[in-house]
């Protein structure tokens, strides 16, 4: 290993055009030995298309790369690999039907025939090496992951190389709090072993906790590099946006109204015993570790999971929904955990992707009335603020902050009395995030229930009136504005998820 | 950072590029290249007669490829068209022999109605993957078409008035056959760009999970798409009987499946759902009509027909593929 300090990568004046697009001009980077260096930036900045530069996925059209002093020009990711560097993507490929150690160790069998038990025990003892061995288990199929299992799955890919940089984009935006904290651990590990990291993350918290120095990239261009200890969240944030941003959102809370959603006992083969209320103008949170159920929740609130026990109450009325149709005829609106499979019509413009629930109420017989949807439309652009050339660009094509709140806009023009957020800040940009809580917050206080999953503490904090804390398909606990913090609600959903 | 909210302007050209499609203008520039080829060759491809006997082969593929382009767009195939039509077709000339003409046409299009309303609960309660589901229909449709025929034509149609009109009347100068098609591709057109139910398609064929959880009953339109295809499929079952005078179980229908995928492929319709075009895929047709009857008029062997169709579907998707900028790597998506 190289002595620690060393840069082991070092870009020179990256620059790259799509068409006439500027992604990256002139940008600088090092990343050295047994340091972790972050790369930060607002949605949009560049980071994503550098990271693609660095593994040869894209040719840069101007500067230079070297690595280990020697320059390099990548044209396919398996060079950049075999030359020790990996890049952990954000939403990594998983092959559906083939077992955790077969996908971890795809690529890298050699010899014609197929160990099936060796395979697993050195998996097993990997797994163990690292600490996941309580997280994932080997025999796992590829389908039957979540998000952050799919994570170590491709952690484990790269491991095997034994790379000398490894770059994370954006690891933590699919995991939950514990998860985080072992890859955390295993960064620093991975440091202190010699290893030069790069780190692409939105969330200020991560950065300082793990990054030595860090590289601030905006619209493209490099803005800067400080070294941790020398700077601070102000001066990151001003560097990232050009302007100052008010420290985290907290919003004013709304006396509530009459009940809009009532749970009693609620249950079936994803969460038990639920008991829940929201009632108008108040936004209630619910947090809780990856796999405690959150979204199964969401989802049978909606009517996309049947409930077996219990009985959900929408403004005092029983209910017994069969689809999402039904809840959404009783005024439920949902934007789901994943925007690109779950929500967006991606091929579509945004302008279809808007309307998409509400086409019914536009239409005179079955047809659409075009110029009340022209002028729907136009009106949630302009008071979303969503940032789209036209209602008719392919939503596939805005960015993530613009495409959520092409997904809230949705929703909002069925009126709903009831809206259910899943995540709805992931993968957004400083910005764009603070406009949804705008958002949230308007609703709120124009006397919508909310309920938001979210898994970041501080977002939720910041949100919600009222915080339930779940674990292990049930809700372990309630607390109010004032109990609640990051620690109280994190001891809820660890404890619980020890005992079941 | 302000919201954008004004269309941004485009110059004339790019305004009524767009509005046609590059993928359209493609096809009308290969049908204007054809028609010179072809033209400058032969005097007789010019001429009205041969422009009926081009329109008239186009109408029932034609059809079949107009249904066949929504199946697509929601994300699904179906490729028991063909038997079904076979199926209509024996089955119209055979209760026309019993009970005239009006129940010859209605009997077939409820028995097309009955396959695809059977394809589409194969496919949703079954859970049955659409090309499965209609590739055995597609065997089983046919079988049943010879049962009831023993395997051979059935019924003798063509001293019918009405059957005659279907095959070789006109209206205001333009065949009947024609007209058909004309009908059901703008009807079809209409619903696709105008009403919910097409925009709903698209959503369908786009995302099916985001269509759910925005309230589309997704069963009901795929079972839907499939009852529609089965009644197109019947009207073409019909124009087949009226054309040749008699009930074909089997050869007037077979190979018409992959027509009209081949159609809907080249008239831009994606395969994994939520995008193509009435438009496109007519033009398409079109486009395979002329060659056709250009190279016979040239006096090309039709194996080398079979050939250079082929060979223009391929080069038509590579052409669309590379353009989406899409990464050569691996199945293409």
């Amino acid at each position: 290993m190289h002595a620690p300090g060393t840069v082991m990568l070092e870009a020179r004046g990256i620059g790259k055009s799509f068409g006439p697009v500027r992604a990256l001009s002139g940008v600088d980077l090092q990343l050295r030995a047994g340091e972790v260096t972050a790369i930060m930036g607002e949605n949009g900045a560049g980071k994503s298309t550098l990271l693609k530069i660095l593994t040869g996925d894209y040719q840069p059209d101007a500067g230079t790369l070297e690595l280990a002093g020697t320059e390099v020009h990548f044209t396919d990711p398996r060079h950049s690999r075999i030359a020790g560097l990996r890049v952990i993507a954000q939403e990594p490929e998983v092959i559906a039907h083939v077992s955790v150690a077969e996908n971890i160790y795809v690529g890298a069998l050699r010899g014609p025939l197929f160990d099936k038990r060796a395979v697993y025990a050195k998996t097993r003892a990997d797994l163990a090496k690292y600490g996941f061995e309580r997280l994932i288990r080997p025999e796992a199929l590829g389908s039957t992951l979540s998000p952050a299992q799919r994570q170590i799955v491709e952690i484990m890919r790269a491991l095997v190389d034994e790379p000398a940089v490894i770059c994370f984009d954006e690891p933590t935006s699919s995991l939950g709090e514990d998860e985080s904290g072992i890859l955390f651990a295993l960064i620093q590990r991975l440091r202190d072993e010699g290893v030069a990291i790069g780190y692409v993350s939105h969330r200020m918290q991560e950065i300082f906790q793990l990054a030595d120095r860090i590289t601030v990239l905006r619209d493209g261009a490099l803005v800067g590099t400080k070294l941790t200890a020398e700077t601070d969240h102000d001066e990151l944030v001003r560097m990232m946006v050009g302007r100052d941003l008010t420290q985290f959102f907290h919003r004013e809370p709304v006396t509530p109204g009459e009940t809009v959603l009532e749970l009693r006992d609620v249950g079936n083969e994803h969460v038990s015993g639920v008991d829940l209320t929201v009632r108008a103008g108040e936004v209630v949170g619910i947090a809780g570790l990856v796999g405690a159920g959150r979204s199964e929740l969401m989802k049978t609130i909606v009517g996309d999971f049947p409930i077996t026990s219990g009985e959900i109450l929408v403004s005092g009325r029983r209910t017994s929904f069969r689809s999402p149709g039904d809840a959404i005829a009783a005024g439920i609106g949902f934007a789901p955990e994943e925007r690109k499979a779950e929500a967006l019509v991606l091929q579509r413009p945004v302008r279809d992707n808007i309307t998409l629930a509400v086409l019914k109420e536009l239409s005179r017989w079955i047809f659409v009335r075009a110029g009340a949807e022209r002028a729907l439309t136009a009106d949630y652009i302009s008071r979303l603020r969503i940032r789209t050339p036209s209602s008719e660009q392919l939503v596939g094509k805005l960015s993530g902050g613009n495409q959520q709140k092409v997904v809230l806009a949705r929703w909002l023009a069925t009126r709903p009395k009831l809206l259910v957020l899943d995540e709805p800040t992931r993968g957004v940009d400083v910005g764009a995030k603070a406009e949804i809580y705008a958002i949230i917050d308007e609703l709120a206080h124009a006397g919508v229930a909310v309920l938001v999953v979210s898994s970041e503490l501080p977002e939720v904090l910041g949100l919600a009136d009222r915080i339930n804390v779940m674990a292990g398909g049930r809700i372990v606990g309630e607390l109010s504005r004032a109990e609640a913090t990051e620690e109280a609600i994190l001891a809820l959903a660890m404890d619980e998820s020890r005992i079941s | 950072m302000t919201a954008v909210t004004a269309e941004p302007r485009l110059g004339p050209l790019r305004r009524v590029v767009g509005g046609i499609g590059v993928q359209n203008i493609s096809l009308l520039m290969a049908i204007g290249l054809l028609l010179l080829i072809i033209g400058t060759q032969n005097p007789l491809f010019f001429t009205v007669g041969n422009l009926r006997v081009i329109g008239t082969a186009i109408a029932i593929s034609g059809l079949l490829a107009v249904v066949q382009t929504m199946v697509i767009i929601m994300g699904a195939l179906d490729i028991s068209v063909g038997s079904i039509a076979g199926l209509t077709s024996v089955s119209s000339a055979m209760i026309f022999t019993v009970a005239g003409p009006a129940l010859g046409v209605a009997g077939a299009v409820v028995i097309g109605i009955v396959c695809g309303l059977v394809n589409g609960c194969i496919i949703v309660f079954g859970r049955v993957n659409p090309v499965i589901a209609t590739l055995a229909t597609l065997a089983a449709y046919k079988g049943l078409a010879q049962l009831v025929s023993d395997g051979r034509a059935q019924g003798y149609t063509g001293a019918d008035g009405f059957f005659v009109f279907l095959a070789r009347g006109t209206l205001i100068g333009v065949p009947v056959l024609i007209w058909v098609l004309v009908i059901v591709a703008v009807l079809a057109h209409v619903a696709l760009r105008y009403t919910r139910v097409g925009r709903n398609i698209y959503a369908v064929g786009g995302n099916d999970v985001a269509s759910r959880l925005a309230g589309i009953n997704i069963n009901r339109y795929i079972i839907g798409i499939y009852m529609m295809t089965g009644a197109i499929a019947a009207v073409a079952g019909v124009l087949i009987t009226a054309r040749t005078g008699s009930g074909q179980p089997v050869s007037g229908s077979e190979g018409l499946e992959l027509e009209s995928i081949t159609a809907a492929a080249l008239g831009g319709a994606a395969l994994k759902g939520g995008k193509g075009t009435i438009a496109g895929t007519i033009l398409a047709v079109i486009l395979l009509g002329i060659l056709t009857n250009g190279m016979t008029l040239l006096g090309v062997n039709s194996f080398w027909q079979n050939v250079a169709k082929g060979a223009l579907l391929v080069l038509a998707v590579v052409i669309q593929q590379l353009r989406s900028g899409e990464r050569r790597i691996g199945l293409p998506g």
